[in-house]
């Protein structure tokens, strides 16, 4: 690979990235959307766990997962279903035809999204704290930091992924969005610690990147978070780079199959279908 | 200098999933082309013809069946990244880019996916927006341009890669004349203007491959029928071009038996008015300026004039046995 290649590859990456970056100040209904309307939901865990007179930490857990359930409506609604929505616009062929990694691409649109996204959850999260009072206590900066980037890595290289198979599905992939919104709020914890599902469930729901990010964030910003920690906060982390590079490399393969397969049958380069 | 498009025997078959899905369709069948450098070239056919299976194939997008395809010398299989430099494509009716950037912001977009610099891209963007007369739409969202603006905003985005070989699938498909004009005009142009640029451009208008193409390919259930320059390809139909002179004051027709290149003539004199209807069959086309002089030396008016010739519409029913619907 010559620097060049990876420079052009670079500037594709931002060229995709920048609709993403821009949109969101073009139409200004996410704020309602994305910022307001998660509110909601957290008020109403807030508002149970007050009365049940809970520890307080729970409050702050409740604040910092639904501001994080924006990342995974990003992942659901714009990351999976994006290479589709891309193919039905007639964008899809145009890419596909680029002197460049498709990867790029796919890169553009995370970078994208995340950057978009990030925005949004730090909102949620300051109107969020400030409205219940959270305290955080942040033991280090530097590992907010890690947890955070492996994190998203893990996560929106699933979102690659997805993005990937769902092209193969077509139209019926839609309904696996909806499918995938309330059972993994559940599954990963994003109202509660997830050690209380018991090892193997909260194992089994680990392989969402967000339910290990999420309870590592919670042992970094509060006081008093290892105590409902799933596992160490290294093993979290360990965990989570090991996520990394099993989404990286499995959305680089379905990419791979998704295109042959489009070239073997024509059916990704067709509009209308 | 390898040709710029190269195919040998290429083949393209489509196999539904399911049976009951409908039948194997050979898209292309053997197709054998050869593309030189600088060349405008035609492919003319009807829906369904195999022009847009042809064009996917030579950018990358779709695997033959059998058969090889090469593009600046390179194959469309292996060397994917090299011939991807190299091409660009536009399609008709295209709709690609998001609305909600602007027509400036969306051609750097594309321009970004071949890794060109943000200020060399944004200097060929302004340059071939004031080119095609959209200057003024730079900074309109996509989403509320016309269907020619956006076709034209699409053909930018084809040519601001600086590609040496341009593939456009019905470039002017649903657009009104002025639109087609300037796309036209804009592919002459460039194709023109550096021998080491090539076009390979598919049609259903008749026309529309006449008027710009250097040599042209008839395509039909997926077999080449012919190929050749216009002129060469009406040449093969056995009709002859005739020439229809409506004159004033003739004196007499003896003058026409000895020019060389007539094949026959009639005329028809209407007394009341004056005026002789004179009707050539021309063998060859050069005569035409002989029998101009030999009809005004005899101090005659000449009226009207009108030549009428074979078109590609007549090579294409010859060949097809049925007209380019
Ligand atoms: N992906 C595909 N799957 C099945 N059949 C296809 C596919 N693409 C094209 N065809 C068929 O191949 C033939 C040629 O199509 P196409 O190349 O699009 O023709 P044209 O562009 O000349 O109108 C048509 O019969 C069309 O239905
Ligand atoms: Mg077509």
């Amino acid at each position: 690979m010559t620097e060049s290649y990876l420079l052009k590859n670079l500037r594709a990456v931002r060229g995709r990235a920048y609709p993403r970056l821009i949109g969101s100040t073009r139409e200004p209904s996410w704020f309602i959307f994305d910022v307001i309307l998660p509110l909601f939901t957290i008020a109403g865990y807030a508002y149970v766990y007050k009365f049940l007179d809970a520890r307080a930490e729970l409050i702050g857990y409740v604040v910092l997962g639904g501001a994080m359930t924006a990342f995974w409506l990003n992942i659901l609604w714009s990351m999976a279903s994006q290479l589709y929505w891309e193919k039905e616009i007639g964008n899809l062929p145009l890419y596909l035809m680029a002197p460049i990694s498709r990867m790029s691409i796919l890169a553009g649109m995370a970078v994208g999204g995340l950057f978009e996204t990030t925005i949004q959850a730090a909102m949620t999260l300051a109107i969020g704290a400030i409205a219940f009072n959270v305290v955080f206590s942040l033991a280090s900066p530097v590992m907010l930091i890690v947890v955070f980037v492996v994190t998203m890595i893990a996560l929106y290289g699933m979102g690659m992924m997805f993005a990937s198979l769902y092209l193969l599905l077509g139209r019926e992939a839609y309904h696996l969005s909806a499918l995938m919104m309330e059972p993994v709020y559940f599954a990963s914890g994003f109202y509660f610690p997830v050690k209380h599902l018991g090892f193997w469930a909260a194992a089994g729901a680990s392989i969402i990147p967000i339910t290990l990010g999420l309870d590592a964030l919670r042992q970094i910003i509060f006081p008093g978070g290892t105590e409902d920690a799933f596992l160490s906060l290294n093993t979290e982390v360990a965990l989570l780079s090991g996520l990394c590079v099993v989404f990286m490399i499995l959305s680089r393969y379905a990419l791979r199959y998704m295109e042959y397969l489009g070239k073997t049958t024509g059916r990704l380069t067709l509009r209308w279908q | 200098m390898p040709h710029a498009v190269e195919t040998q025997s290429l083949t393209r078959i489509f196999r539904p999933k399911k049976k009951k899905e409908g039948s194997v369709v050979t898209a292309l069948d053997s197709v054998d082309l050869r593309i030189e450098r600088g060349e405008l070239f035609g492919v003319l056919g009807p829906n369904g013809a195999g022009k847009t299976t042809l064009l996917k194939i030579l950018s990358t997008l779709l695997l033959p069946t059998s058969g090889k395809a090469y593009v600046a010398g390179l194959d469309v299989e292996k060397d994917l990244t090299a011939v991807r430099e190299r091409i660009n494509m536009v399609s008709g009716g295209e709709i690609s880019g998001y609305g909600l950037l602007t027509v400036r912001e969306n051609l750097w977009m594309f321009s970004q996916f071949y890794g060109i610099k943000s200020k060399e891209a944004h200097a060929r963007i302004e340059e071939l927006l004031a080119r095609f007369g959209l200057s003024s739409k730079a900074k309109a969202k996509v989403r509320t341009l016309s269907t020619g603006e956006r076709q034209k905003m699409n053909v930018i985005r084809g040519f601001v890669t600086n590609p040496e070989i341009v593939f456009l699938d019905e470039p002017t498909l649903g657009l009104d004349v002025n639109a087609a004009r300037a796309v036209r005009d804009f592919v002459m142009d460039w194709v023109q203007s550096d021998r080491n640029r090539t076009v390979l451009l598919t049609t259903h208008y008749m026309m529309e491959a006449d008027e710009l193409c250097d040599r042209i390919a008839i395509i039909d259930g997926g077999k080449i029928l012919a190929c050749d320059t216009p002129n060469n390809l009406k040449k093969t139909v056995k009709m002859n071009t005739t020439l229809t002179l409506s004159v004033y004051g003739l004196g007499g027709i003896n003058g026409f038996d000895n020019i060389p290149g007539l094949n026959s003539y009639t005329s028809y004199k209407d007394v009341e008015s004056g005026t002789t209807k004179l009707r050539f069959v021309l063998e060859d086309e050069s005569c035409v300026s002989e029998i101009v002089s030999e009809v005004v030396s005899k101090g005659s008016r000449i009226m009207s004039l009108q030549k009428t010739e074979p078109t590609l519409e007549d090579v294409f029913i010859k060949l097809v046995g049925r007209g380019l619907a």
